[in-house]
């Protein structure tokens, strides 16, 4: 199935949660705050929140600034 | 000791991340200011260049973050960042920074004033970024700021505090501390807004880019150290007309 990350099309199997989304992107989890289809998710819910066809992630994490 | 919210400081300079050459000057500088808390952006990863990762380097036993709200244009925008700072881990501190104008980034202090009481209500500590207006000083305090962060003169411009009369009135009325942010370019400017009785300044743009970056945050350490001593050692008052430092009398024998 297709998902959005940060505006880039993504294939991913089918039931994938956003763990296995970020484990694919090379992310570290700990470091990335994750939006799903407008919807903030807890650090705890990624192994848990399962993608569906079409979801819409944006990817955030902190850098510098003033 | 300053205290903000509960919490205290022994120093009165915070301290930027952004701009610096590398995150390893970055931490140098940022340990060279003894500064206690930073500031922080939120921003998308870009997933085919994921840049270096600053928070690497930074102890976060060592500071305080606070993330910002910069790039938010209006007060709906800055509520989303902050929501994402909180579950980053960033904690309930929070710079609000609604800059609708790229030009100026001056701040919209109707929808910062709009932000921060929403904010407030949903647990945030929020040090708004505001422009030097004393009566919107008031308004956020009474919205529950726990400090606010009147501008020196426009964000990295370097051009020190331009604000002074009325950054001078925000400090005799605030009963939240007053940290001067924006546009200190150099240890005289952060010693001026000590010496008025500032609270605290932050800075980031003129330690991130000076030819050193280290020497010069040890340079702002010490004007900032400066500035709050003069300003608690009572300065003498300003006046048009001269008077001798030494006696006028005692200089019969002349004439």
């Amino acid at each position: 199935m297709k998902v959005f990350c940060n505006g880039q099309e993504q294939d991913i199997p089918s039931g994938s949660r956003v763990t296995d989304c970020l484990n694919m992107l090379c992310l570290d989890p700990l470091s990335v705050v994750v939006e799903c289809d407008g919807k903030i998710l807890t650090r705890e819910e990624y192994a848990s929140h399962e993608l569906q066809d079409g979801s819409v992630l944006e990817l955030i994490r902190f850098v510098g600034g003033g | 000791m300053l205290t903000i919210a509960g919490r205290k400081f022994r120093s009165r300079l915070f301290g930027g991340t952004g701009k610096f050459s590398s995150p390893e000057v970055m931490k140098e500088a940022l340990e060279a200011s003894g500064c206690e808390m930073v500031t922080v952006a939120l921003r998308r990863i870009d997933l085919n260049n994921p840049a270096d990762d600053i928070m690497r380097v930074l102890d976060r036993d060592r500071y305080l973050f606070l993330p910002n709200t910069s790039g938010a244009r209006d007060a709906a925008e800055a509520i989303r960042l902050a929501r994402l700072a909180r579950a980053s881990g960033g904690g309930e501190w929070l710079k609000l920074e609604v800059t609708p104008d790229p030009r100026t980034l001056l701040p919209d202090p109707i929808e910062t004033l709009k932000a921060t009481e929403e904010l407030v209500k949903e647990g945030f500590k929020v040090l708004p970024y505001m422009n030097a207006d004393p009566i919107l000083a008031l308004r956020l305090q009474d919205a529950g700021a726990v400090a606010v962060m009147p501008l020196g003169s426009p964000i990295g411009t370097n051009q020190g505090v331009l604000t002074r009369f009325q950054v001078e009135i925000i400090i005799s009325q605030a009963q939240v501390p007053v940290i001067v942010d924006a546009g200190l370019g150099a240890p005289s400017h952060v010693a001026e807004a000590m010496e008025m009785g500032a609270d605290a300044v932050l800075v980031n743009t003129a330690i991130a880019v000076a030819g050193d970056p280290v020497r010069m945050a040890r340079a702002f350490a010490m004007a900032v150290e400066a500035g709050r001593i003069a300003y608690e050692a009572g300065l003498g008052a300003v006046s048009k007309d001269a008077a001798a430092s030494s006696p006028e009398d005692g200089l019969g024998f002349l004439r």
